[in-house]
């Protein structure tokens, strides 16, 4: 029998519906792989005995006839989902020790339909990177290894990078993810998962740690394009406690999967041909473009003329809203506060308590960003700055209103490189190039997914990305899953549990 | 834009953070970097373009003004650093 820690959700839902296994015995083997790949990094805090007490419990209910949707399916939660009692960092010092006294909506939601939770998992800084190598609780390494370099350690992408390195290496079925530029998407492709940024406001921003709030979405990241659904419908859902969620009705993200790509129409954005980009990556985008051509849907060239702007726009809302977000964080209320200064009994003023303490708290990614929402924001500056940034913002949205007035999904490489070395990443703005097509999406607030499509010559995962419409994730998963099933990605890293 | 020292002292000082004076070079650059990059926009006619305010077009909701959580200073309380009875404590700011 294949491990269970294998499975898909839809299978493990199936199976544990046939009284094939447990909730207990399924739960057991991501224990097992948690602990044999604990080198990989990707949990902060593993709850392994929390999560079998879960999976027990799962297990009574199923036995009482209870079927929630969920029910005994082990997940990991991206550590910036505040979760109740259960240690929540955002991979910063700032928030080391911080125990939550409440659960965020969307984790609330996912244990109201019975999932279990195996622990926390890493990710960049406040969700701060393309590389999770920017984590206070160190770096997380992609379970997938070079043909070329075999020994060299890669980065998962970022920031749930964590999320896509253990359900790429099989220690949970699925995870939650959060995405401002490509935190779900950009990991889910260097990964070879599926990772699936919903429409902002489709999920509530109630209880995870705030990054940049006009942007910030959860979403569901997978094995495939049918478990994303599943944990989307979860998710999902108008909340009160956060003004921005939509109070539109959840449908079930699975009911047009199998429907096919017959009539629909998929745009090629132009602008998503960038200078240098690898020629396999053009490739295997134009190959999907094919396949589903080949599968009856037609393809239609389109211009989104505003995509490079997406990027610089980003980098000034994003800080801005993050030095805002940030600013909460001052050793009064939560986790960790500096000692004074040696000799003396403590700080001289309020303000170098907060100094000292944000200055030893927070890393070089995440205070570099909120120093440069501060000078942005800072008087005379901000009608330059970030009022710009918005007015670009409208363009950007505008192009895909556009653009989907003649097109029902937009078909994009998720990534412009394969994942890189830990020790060969690139720094500053290089580094943010690796948003370069994940971002436009963002500022526009529409849905996107990252499928797996194939391989580097490297060997290492590929991802395409679809773009859908605001609020209609079903009919984008529809369009995913015809990918999925036409690029019959089978590969599994080295590093699998 | 060229951010010089005297830039970063200010914005660390906006952003409450205290940094080293041996990384101030090193941020000036850094901060300059990512301030030439955006600077890109400037070539982008905006003119007559509204800033974007909502991806999601909602207008704020309105609810009734009554009092729904509350009256648990154990839990509000429980992750302070430093605590005198149901208040927070900080430095001595005033002698």
């Amino acid at each position: 029998m294949i491990e269970l820690n294998r499975l898909t959700i839809a299978q493990a839902r199936k199976g544990m519906a046939e009284g094939a296994f447990s909730s207990v015995e399924l739960t057991q083997s991501c224990v097992d792989a948690m602990e044999a790949r604990a080198d990989l990094g990707a949990f902060i805090t593993p709850t392994p005995e929390a999560a079998l007490e879960a999976a027990a419990e799962a297990d009574r209910k199923r036995a009482a006839g209870d079927e929630g949707a969920l029910l005994g399916i082990p997940l990991g939660i991206k550590d910036l989902f505040c979760t109740e009692g259960v240690q929540t960092t955002a991979a910063s010092r700032i928030l080391e020790g911080f125990k939550p006294t409440y659960e965020s909506t969307v984790t609330r939601n996912l244990l109201r339909d019975g999932a279990v939770f195996l622990g926390k998992l890493n990710l960049d800084e406040f969700a701060m990177g393309s590389s999770n190598t920017t984590s206070y609780y160190g770096n997380v390494v992609n379970p997938w290894q070079s043909s070329d370099k075999p020994d060299m350690q890669l980065v998962p992408g970022g920031s749930s990078g964590g999320s896509a390195s253990a359900v790429a290496a099989r220690l949970c079925l699925g995870a939650t993810g959060t995405d401002t530029g490509g935190s779900i998407r950009q990991p889910a492709a260097f990964c070879g998962i599926t990772g699936l940024k919903p429409t902002y406001g489709r999920c509530s921003r109630w209880g995870v740690v705030a990054f940049a709030s006009s942007l910030d979405q959860a979403g569901p990241m997978a094995r495939s394009v049918e478990d994303c659904g599943l944990m989307l419908g979860s998710m999902a859902g108008y909340d009160p406690m956060d003004t921005t969620s939509v109070d539109t009705p959840v449908p079930d993200y699975t009911a047009e999967l199998g429907a096919g790509v017959k009539g629909l129409k998929i745009g090629i954005p132009q602008e998503y041909r960038v200078d240098g980009m690898p020629e396999e990556i053009e490739k295997l985008w134009m190959e999907t473009a094919e396949r589903l051509r080949a599968e009856g849907a037609e393809i239609v060239e389109i211009s989104l003329p505003h995509t490079h702007a997406a990027l610089p726009a980003y980098y000034i809302v994003a800080p801005a809203e993050a030095s805002s977000n940030l600013a909460r964080y001052d050793g009064v209320r939560y986790g960790f506060r500096s000692d004074a200064p040696e000799g003396l009994p403590e700080f001289s003023s309020l303000e170098e308590m907060y100094a000292t303490t944000r200055g030893e708290g927070f890393g070089p990614e995440v205070q570099r960003r909120i120093m440069i929402g501060a000078y942005v924001l800072s008087a005379g500056f901000y009608d330059a700055y970030y009022n710009k940034a918005r007015r670009v913002r409208t363009l950007i949205a505008q192009d895909f209103s556009r653009a989907f007035e003649q097109v029902d999904a937009i078909l994009t490489p998720t990534t412009p490189s394969p994942a890189f070395g830990i020790t060969e990443e690139p720094t500053g703005v290089e580094m943010y190039m690796n948003d370069v097509f994940t971002v436009p999406a963002s500022m526009a607030g529409i849905p996107g997914i990252s499928v797996p499509v194939g391989m580097s010559k490297d060997g290492l995962p590929l991802g395409v990305q679809l773009l859908g419409k605001p609020f209609e994730e079903v009919g984008l998963l529809r369009v995913a899953q015809a990918v999925e099933t036409a690029a019959d990605f089978t590969a599994a890293p080295q590093l699998m549990a | 834009m060229s951010i010089t020292r005297e830039t970063v002292e200010q914005a660390a000082r906006l952003a409450r953070l205290t940094v080293a004076d041996e990384d101030k070079d090193r941020l000036a650059g850094e901060l300059s970097a990512i301030l030439g990059f955006v600077e890109q926009l400037d070539e982008i006619n905006t003119d007559n373009v509204e800033p974007l305010t909502s991806v999601v077009g909602a207008t704020a909701r309105m609810r009734k003004d009554e009092v729904n959580a509350g009256d648990y200073p154990e839990r509000v309380l429980a992750n302070a650093p430093d605590r005198v009875t149901d208040f927070y404590a900080v430095p001595k700011v005033v002698e």
